[in-house]
């Protein structure tokens, strides 16, 4: 069965690549534009990997973050953050909070779909 | 005719006895050689001439008398007086020469002690010189240091360790100003003064803690001892706070050295919301442009990537293509919105300093003749004063780099500069005469090459150079008299007009400011209660008001106050208080005349309400001084419900205070005792006039209360409710 990813950013223009590329990789793709809906698709669909934008309405991406890594049920999600952040701090931050990788915009989709492959294809 | 000395009678006395004596044993021993015959022979010769004898012994006496008198004069009395004399030079400062006289001896001794006089005179004399000297050496670099201060930019406060105020600069003056109540030129006075407490103004714990900081860096022995401390105040303005000790100075053989000791403390205030603005403005612009332009451009750049994949369905690639051109017409118009701003946030990093255009000018002609021998001229505009906001230094180079590529390029000998004032900005002209046949079509691009003097390049452009002043440059052509100038305009930041200065025009004008008293430096002791302080030492408020009438219980109102300060002796006349207040009532024609205050002037002034508050902090930790006192006090304490502030200050009345010093004079008039202390009055019947001629009759009258044996606050309160005037009602 082929992994499931959802992505959540609430910039629309950004959601269309995202979205045809990963289903172009063969994944299985949900979207979100806020932080609550994004946790709310987390806890029913429990997908495999979530791209998550770092500043996201609502609930930002870190508190996102934290709340996955907080609750065992959802502990083997893998977290991929996209943040327009660069500086260092936020970073740290990303990663302390638990985020298995954390991309700055903007970046290469080839790099983001390696990424991708390669924290779902450790998993196996 | 001088008393009988006793020792000439002794003398006189022992020399009869003596003669008396040998007389008789005379007497006995011829009595006992001669026969008894004999000695009736000589009784008989002698017989009945004893009175004889003894006239003849008496008479022996008086040479002997006039011998021993004499002698006595001589040897005895002489010494005695220079001994007087020698004593009254010894206690007093008398610069006479003893009189010689009496034997050679004395003479002498007088003569030395006379000589010893005259040496005591010289050292005298030149001790005197040197003190004068040194004191006018100390006093000249006093002024020195308040003229430094006072051209600091920074501001500047001195401070003992009670954080009584003793030296400040205008530029401090004029920060706290700005957080006075009143918009006026009074205004801030009431804050910053001589004397008055820095906790008016900052937090005393943030002082003692700042305090605290710098004791502990002084016994560590740092090399830079000051704390810093930001601090809000009243207005919401930030200021930052530098302290740096004063410390204790000893001197022994090897000089004066600085001890560890503080006596007071220095600090430099500087208004930092301006900064910190704009720099939370720089970083707004700065992390809105870079964050919002990284989403737009993932967006971008992922469906640019996504374009160049194969077989992509017709439909989503014209939605890409659609994305693409949002995003980038996003960014395009960020970039727009944000230049403005960030323009003007980012320029004010560079170091542009307030130049005389004149100076420029001067500066820039000296360069180009000595650079390249150029002929320069200056044309000289309107504006004779023009005031730039620039960085002259490669300001200049700039205008170098283009005189150069002129000389090089155009043959160009002589230039003229010019600047003129432009719609808000300064016009720095470079004008010059082209010659047939020149390249002038090089000159477009001279702007753009790395600035070029002599062998040193740049790393600037002149375009650079005008994007950090905000300015602009272009080549124009001028017809002028059938010939065709043609000139560099480089359009530049004019200065903001300057701070303008208190005028205090009706003040008299001295020399210096008196923005210090070093004698302040002395902790002031607390526990002595104010009656008990002497007069020379207190802090007075001198003021007057102008009313509308002479009743303030009927109605009539104040018009203006006016109130100078005197620390330690000294009439501040720079500390002052003067202020129009609108009575919110008529000014009855008829005390026109008196005041000179018209209706005109008082409208749109500030009211009572806003006025006395500030004129109380004026008067803080001071003793209120008027003329004719109780008539001041009353209008001031009729207001005490309106404004909620109370003046429970201890009052003087120069009035009754010289109705104590001269008793016997008919008028206490400000006017009579003005002129028989030989004062002018400037400005009679103008509140801060009064005030000022008030504040000069309570100085002179002081030293006359001290002899008085008037010394303390209390005793002169005490005093002058004793005096006629006290009496009589007001």
């Amino acid at each position: 069965m082929a992994s499931s990813i959802l992505i959540a950013d609430n910039e629309a223009n950004l959601l269309i690549s995202l979205e045809y590329l990963l289903q172009r990789q063969g994944y299985d793709v949900s979207l979100a534009r806020d932080g609550s809906q994004a946790m709310q698709l987390i806890r029913q669909q429990q997908p495999d990997l979530v791209v998550l934008d770092a500043m996201l309405p609502s609930r930002s991406g870190f508190e996102v973050c934290q709340e996955v890594r907080g609750d065992p049920a959802l502990r083997h999600i893998r977290l991929v953050m996209l943040s327009a952040r660069a500086r260092e701090t936020d970073m740290a931050k990303g990663k302390a909070l638990g985020a298995d990788a954390y991309i700055v915009k903007p970046f290469s989709t080839e790099e983001l779909v390696h990424q991708v492959r390669q924290l779902l294809g450790a998993d196996r | 005719m001088r008393p009988l000395d006793w020792r000439l009678v002794l003398g006189v006395t022992i020399v009869g006895l003596v003669c008396l004596l040998w007389l008789l044993v005379a007497g006995v021993l011829l009595w006992a050689v001669l026969d008894p015959n004999d000695w009736e022979t000589v009784l008989e010769a002698l017989g009945g001439k004893g009175g004889l004898l003894l006239f003849l012994w008496a008479g022996s006496l008086v040479p002997t008398a006039v011998a021993l008198r004499h002698l006595i004069e001589h040897y005895l009395r002489a010494p005695a007086k220079l001994a007087e004399e020698a004593r009254l030079l010894l206690e007093t400062d008398v610069q006479r020469l003893p009189t010689p006289r009496g034997s050679n001896e004395n003479r002498r001794l007088a003569e030395i002690i006379g000589q010893l006089v005259t040496q005591r005179e010289a050292l005298r004399a030149d001790m005197d010189q040197r003190v004068r000297a040194a004191s006018r050496q100390t006093e000249l670099e006093k002024n020195r240091l308040a003229a430094l201060m006072s051209e600091l930019t920074k501001s500047v406060v001195v401070c003992n360790l009670d954080g009584r105020i003793l030296l400040y600069n205008n530029r401090a003056r004029l920060q706290f100003r700005r957080l006075s109540r009143l918009p006026t030129p009074a205004g801030g006075a009431e804050l910053m003064g001589l004397g008055r407490s820095i906790y008016t103004v900052l937090d005393r714990k943030l002082v003692s803690h700042a305090l605290e900081n710098v004791q502990r860096r002084l016994h560590r022995g740092a090399s830079a001892p000051s704390a810093q401390f930001v601090t809000a105040i009243r207005s919401g303005k930030l200021l930052r706070v530098q302290m740096s000790p004063v410390r204790d100075v000893t001197s022994d053989d090897h000089g004066a050295r600085t001890t560890d000791t503080m006596t007071g403390f220095v600090l430099l205030i500087e208004n930092i919301t301006d900064d910190v603005q704009a720099h939370a403005e720089k970083n707004r612009i700065l992390t809105n442009l870079t964050e919002d332009s990284r989403s737009a451009l993932a967006s971008a750049r992922a469906a640019a990537e996504v374009l160049e994949l194969p077989d992509i369905p017709a439909p989503l690639r014209e939605q890409l293509l659609a994305v693409i051109r949002e995003e980038l017409q996003g960014l395009s118009r960020r970039l727009e919105e944000a230049q403005p701003t960030a323009g003007r946030a980012l320029r004010s990093r560079w170091p542009l300093e307030d130049m005389l255009g004149d100076d420029l000018i001067e500066a820039a002609v000296q360069r180009l003749e000595s650079e390249f021998g150029l002929t320069v001229d200056v044309e000289r505009g309107q504006d004779q004063s023009v005031w730039m906001k620039v960085e002259s230094f490669t300001l200049l180079q700039a205008v170098l780099h283009l005189a150069g590529r002129l000389r090089q390029h155009c043959r160009v000998r002589a230039l003229t500069l010019r600047l003129t004032e432009q719609s808000g900005q300064g016009a720095l002209d470079l004008i010059w005469m082209p010659c047939d046949g020149a390249n002038d079509k090089a000159q477009l691009g001279w702007d753009d090459e790395p600035i070029e003097v002599g062998s040193e390049t740049l790393s600037l452009t002149v375009r650079d150079v005008l994007e950090r002043h905000g300015g602009e440059c272009w080549i124009e052509q001028e017809i002028d008299d059938a010939r065709h100038r043609c000139f560099f305009r480089l359009m530049l930041p004019l200065a903001a007009t300057q701070e303008e200065l208190p005028a205090a025009t009706f003040m008299r004008h001295e020399s210096r400011p008196e923005y210090y008293d070093f004698d302040l430096f002395q902790t002031t002791e607390r526990t002595q209660s104010l009656d008990d302080s002497p007069l020379s030492k207190l802090a007075y408020t001198v003021f007057d008001t102008e009313t509308t009438g002479l009743n303030p219980a009927e109605g009539d109102e104040i018009i203006q106050i006016g109130a100078v300060r005197i620390v330690n002796g000294k009439v501040l006349s720079q500390e002052f208080f003067d202020q129009l207040v609108d009575p919110k009532r008529v000014i009855p024609p008829a005390s026109i005349p008196i005041h000179g205050i018209t209706p005109d002037m008082v409208k749109g002034q500030p009211t009572i309400e806003t006025v006395l508050p500030s004129f109380h902090g004026f008067c803080e930790d001071t003793v209120l001084v008027a003329h004719n006192a109780a008539f001041d006090m009353r209008c001031l304490q009729l207001k005490e419900k309106l404004t909620g502030v109370r003046f429970d200050h201890p009052v003087l009345d120069t009035l009754l205070l010289s109705a104590l010093v001269h008793e016997n004079q008919d008028s206490h008039r400000l006017e009579a005792i003005a002129e028989r202390f030989g004062l002018t009055i400037i400005g009679r019947h103008t509140a801060i006039g009064d005030a000022m001629v008030t504040a000069e009759i309570l100085v002179k009258l002081i030293p006359l209360l001290a002899e008085k044996g008037i010394h303390t606050l209390g005793q002169a309160r005490a005093a002058a409710q004793k005096t006629y005037y006290a009496r009589v009602n007001y």
